[in-house]
């Protein structure tokens, strides 16, 4: 069964949230800088300490969690080490990990899957290139191929449109809905959903370390449609509002 | 080059200093990744401590050096497992405790001086007796043990530690190993090049091949030649012109890196994609 059971309960960032995450579904985090949606997934998975709460990984507490392979995890950014070079194929073939045994040699099913993640992302030819030369958007795409590699049933990303160039986030969103279509479970945060918007099936929006709306996506309306518009968040009005009558605003 | 072989010194020598240039370079990529290029640095300090513990109470000062290198690595990684920002003061303080602590035990040990701590600080690889041969042959096979058997895990951590969480790696279990594994390559380079430079074997040749290489293997397969080079190359001119060997294979180590500097800009201007670096 797929479904991370969170009631987490963190003074500052996140002040008590639930949140079950369904097998299948596609779960957007949304909400303003600083809500606490990166927080959220982190203390989700078990990788930051929870002051207050518990968090389960299929059923089972982080710490006790031995499937990891179930899990697809892509981090807000690339970080790229302290200047060792390192190939994009390298950087993809280390989403097999969870999968692998030590001493067991890298196998015929380890580069296949490398080498089919490569291929959904676009970065085949670019296999031999460091990682250090590449764009913003082009290092998300190593990110989400190597969580693809790793061939999980739940991808949880961080941010995986922030700083993304147009033509990324496409690719990015055809990646996510071929997911969706083999049933997988995707839950990510986002900053504005842009491509993705028609993938979504639930949105969980912060406030403060609230959840302020839990349920189906808000539709983009008027200037919040376009792009470039003002980073003003009309989903969470000043005033605290009940999910019951949340009403997207303009 | 023939007639270095001749002696049993050189030949001994010859031994340590290639399983060095080797073992030094190889955890040196993962520290180096880490951003724990000092490492090495901080943990010649401590070991200077257990040097001096060991001429103190008899013991063979390479056992009591691996101990409490490990011991001080030990800590320096829980320590920087705690916090970022006071994790640095911390460090610093260890540094200078080790140093210090090695200082006083020496003055305390039986007829020991601050020049008994001379040949650990600098090297002296021409010296090196056979057991001490046999001590770093086994650590040096411990060490690319490790990294053969944990290299694919350590990868995964030294890139992200939390992506290595999210893959269900024993991720403080590896921190751990980084620590005392660095402990086990300083203890080994120590006769070499002396506690002072041991980190200069685990950085350079690592700085040095990452010039030209695209690649988190090839970095480190490279390195591990260059570090080979270099000691090795440094050892067999200080036999015939009148140097410390320690001395001259670091600086036979950074003369690699700035050669490796120019020939880089080289072959990356020959690769167009990769102008933007």
């Amino acid at each position: 069964m797929i479904g991370g059971q969170v009631s987490l309960d963190r003074r500052q960032v996140l002040r008590g949230i639930d949140l079950t995450v369904k097998p299948g579904e596609v779960v957007a985090v949304l909400g303003a800088n600083g809500s606490g949606k990166s927080t959220l997934i982190r203390a989700l998975l078990g990788l930051i300490p929870m002051t207050g709460g518990t968090t389960l990984l299929y059923d089972t507490p982080p710490a006790r969690f031995r499937e990891w392979w179930k899990i697809g995890y892509v981090p807000q950014r690339l970080s790229v080490g302290g200047g060792v070079p390192t190939t994009i194929r390298e950087v993809v073939a280390s989403g097999r990990i969870a999968r692998q045994r030590r001493l067991r040699r890298t196998g015929a099913a380890d580069r296949e899957a490398t080498a089919r993640a490569l291929a959904v992302v676009g970065m085949t030819d670019r296999a031999s290139d460091p990682v250090q030369a590449l764009s913003g958007g082009q290092q998300q795409r190593v990110l989400i191929a190597r969580a693809l590699a790793g061939e999980p049933d739940t991808f949880v990303m961080d941010e995986p449109t922030a700083g993304v160039d147009s033509e990324s986030q496409q690719l990015l969103a055809d990646t996510l809905s071929g997911l969706v279509d083999q049933g997988k479970t995707v839950l990510l945060v986002a900053h504005e959903l842009g491509p993705l918007e028609p993938l979504i099936t639930r949105a969980v929006v912060l406030r403060d370390g609230f959840v302020c709306h839990d349920g189906p996506p808000p539709r983009a309306v008027g200037t919040h449609a376009l792009p470039g518009h003002d980073h003003v968040h009309p989903h969470c009005a000043e005033t605290p509002v009940s999910p019951l009558d949340w009403r997207p605003t303009s | 080059m023939i007639e270095l072989l001749q002696f049993d010194f050189m030949r001994r020598a010859l031994i340590a200093a290639l399983l060095v240039g080797l073992v030094a370079p190889a955890i040196g990529t993962f520290m180096v990744q880490r951003r724990l290029a000092l490492l090495g640095d901080g943990i010649g300090h401590v070991a200077l401590t257990g040097v001096a513990l060991g001429f103190l109470t008899n013991q063979a000062p390479v056992l009591t050096a691996v101990v409490v290198s490990v011991l001080g690595a030990v800590a320096i990684e829980l320590v920087r497992e705690r916090g970022r920002t006071s994790g640095d003061v911390a460090l610093a303080l260890l540094f200078y405790g080790g140093i210090a602590g090695g200082v006083l035990l020496i003055s305390l040990a039986p007829g020991g001086s601050n020049a008994t701590l001379m040949s650990y600080l600098f090297g002296s690889i021409s010296s090196v007796p056979t057991e001490d041969v046999w001590v770093i042959g086994f650590l040096a096979v411990a060490v690319l043990g490790v990294v053969v058997f944990f290299g694919r895990e350590l990868y995964v951590l030294c890139q992200d530690e939390e992506v290595a969480k999210a893959s269900g790696l024993p991720v403080r279990f590896l921190s751990l190993l980084i620590a005392v594994t660095a402990a086990l390559t300083v203890v080994i380079a120590m006769r070499v090049v002396g506690l002072l430079l041991v980190s200069a074997l685990m950085v350079v040749p690592v700085a040095t091949s990452q010039q030209l290489t695209r690649g988190f293997r090839s970095t480190m397969l490279l390195s591990m030649l260059f570090g080979m080079i270099a000691t090795v190359g440094g050892l067999t001119s200080s036999f015939y012109v009148e140097v410390p060997p320690g001395a001259i294979i670091v600086i036979v180590a950074l003369a690699g890196f700035v050669l490796a500097l120019g020939l880089g800009r080289f072959v990356r201007r020959s690769r167009p994609q990769e102008a933007n670096l």
